[in-house]
């Protein structure tokens, strides 16, 4: 629901990424690392990318998402493994003390920008 | 930490694409300055979470609050489960012992406000509306309500946020523990449809069990429903209208409150 919110932080510090000796030039792709817990939904957050560009250096602009799983690790046994369904309970040890490594990313790793000539 | 504007170039690094039609250059190559090349595009490293500027913000408010010796807790919820009803009933019993106040998210409207107020806290009511109509309180929004109170005179903030399962669970306030509020008229299962708000709550409040004998509700199912998202949480079975069961909530609440006033 606040998928337009986070595009236009992206837009923003997409823009602001932009090596400052490089002038007008346009951003051709962002891309972004949404972990599968964080609250945002990929589609929507397209929709609004594409909405919310328009008219800035992004415009255009693919937005690449990779979405990481949920990778959690016991507190008490140390056991890591991947979390598929909502149940944050360790595999191996039963216990529910447990330490989530990563599914909550909501990360820009990287813009590509289109080469003059 | 972030890197911020770390610039590393690294040619058609796509980690999505499953075309790789071009060779990968090793980062090496460029070190910090840019590559460039006849045609195509350079990959720009940013390496940055979209919500830093948020999580900033949260941090400053906890340190704003640590200072202060304020314990804020951030309720949240669906729409309807009794937040409102349960905090009202919670301050008639706090109050004046525990000196509160509430800050209060809706998207429009201050009746919220009006009936927090009936307990004599102060009470800062924001409707998100002014701010393109947003679905959650953000921390910036936190920090300018609280500069409207007397955060000197009050040990314990309450942030009732908007009506929402999903994306209030995802933006720090700088609150010291947040607290989900789920009711009996709701499906069973909403812990694990939500598993990211039940992830992140410290404790969970299971609202209007004096409706029980009239449901179809099977509690156990939602009991375990919350379990299997978060096994340590504690859950305090509650009605917010005959006040059953609101001595261990109550009890929680003064002694989180305590141990960080002390």
């Amino acid at each position: 629901m606040h998928e337009m919110g986070i595009a236009l932080q992206i837009i923003e510090i997409a823009t602001a990424s932009i090596p400052p000796n490089l002038k007008d030039v346009r951003i051709e792709k962002v891309n972004l690392k949404i972990g599968k817990l964080a609250a945002v939904v990929p589609e929507s957050l397209r929709f609004c990318f594409d909405v919310a560009v328009k008219d800035t250096p992004l415009e255009g602009a693919k937005l690449a998402i990779e979405e990481l799983p949920v990778v959690a690790k016991c507190k008490d046994c140390d056991t890591q493994w991947t979390i598929s369904g909502p149940a944050f309970t360790c595999e191996n040890c039963k216990s529910g003390s447990l330490e989530i490594i990563s599914g909550r990313e909501l990360d820009i790793e990287s813009i590509e920008i289109a080469e003059e000539g | 930490m972030y890197l911020d504007r770390l610039y590393k170039t690294q040619k058609y690094h796509h980690h999505t694409d499953s075309h790789h039609h071009h060779p990968h250059a090793h980062p090496e190559d460029g070190g910090t300055g840019i590559t460039t090349q006849k045609s195509g595009t350079r990959e720009i490293k940013v390496v940055r979470r979209v919500l830093d500027v948020n999580e900033k913000m949260a941090g400053e408010n906890r340190r704003m609050f640590a200072e202060k010796g304020v314990f804020v807790i951030n309720v949240m919820s669906s729409p309807g489960s009794g937040k409102t009803t349960t905090l009202q009933r919670t301050l008639a019993h706090i109050m004046p012992e525990i000196k509160s106040a509430v800050i209060v998210g809706d998207i429009c409207t201050t009746h919220d406000a009006d009936r927090l107020a009936v307990s004599g806290a102060p009470v800062v009511q924001i409707n998100t509306d002014e701010f393109g109509g947003d679905c959650h309180l953000a921390a910036h929004v936190i920090e300018k309500a609280a500069g409207g109170l007397e955060l000197d005179d009050i040990d314990l903030l309450i942030v009732e946020n908007v009506g929402n399962l999903v994306c209030p669970a995802e933006f720090d306030i700088g609150e010291d523990a947040r607290v989900v509020v789920l009711s009996v008229t709701e499906g069973e299962d909403k812990p694990v449809k939500y598993p990211l708000m039940f992830r992140v709550c410290e404790v969970a409040l299971l609202n209007k069990i004096d409706l029980l004998p009239y449901l179809d509700y099977d509690k156990q199912k939602a009991l375990d429903c919350i379990r299997q998202v978060n096994p340590n949480m504690p859950i305090f079975e509650i009605s917010a209208k005959t006040e059953e069961g609101f001595g261990p909530w109550l009890e929680w609440l003064r002694e989180r409150v305590k141990q960080k006033t002390l």
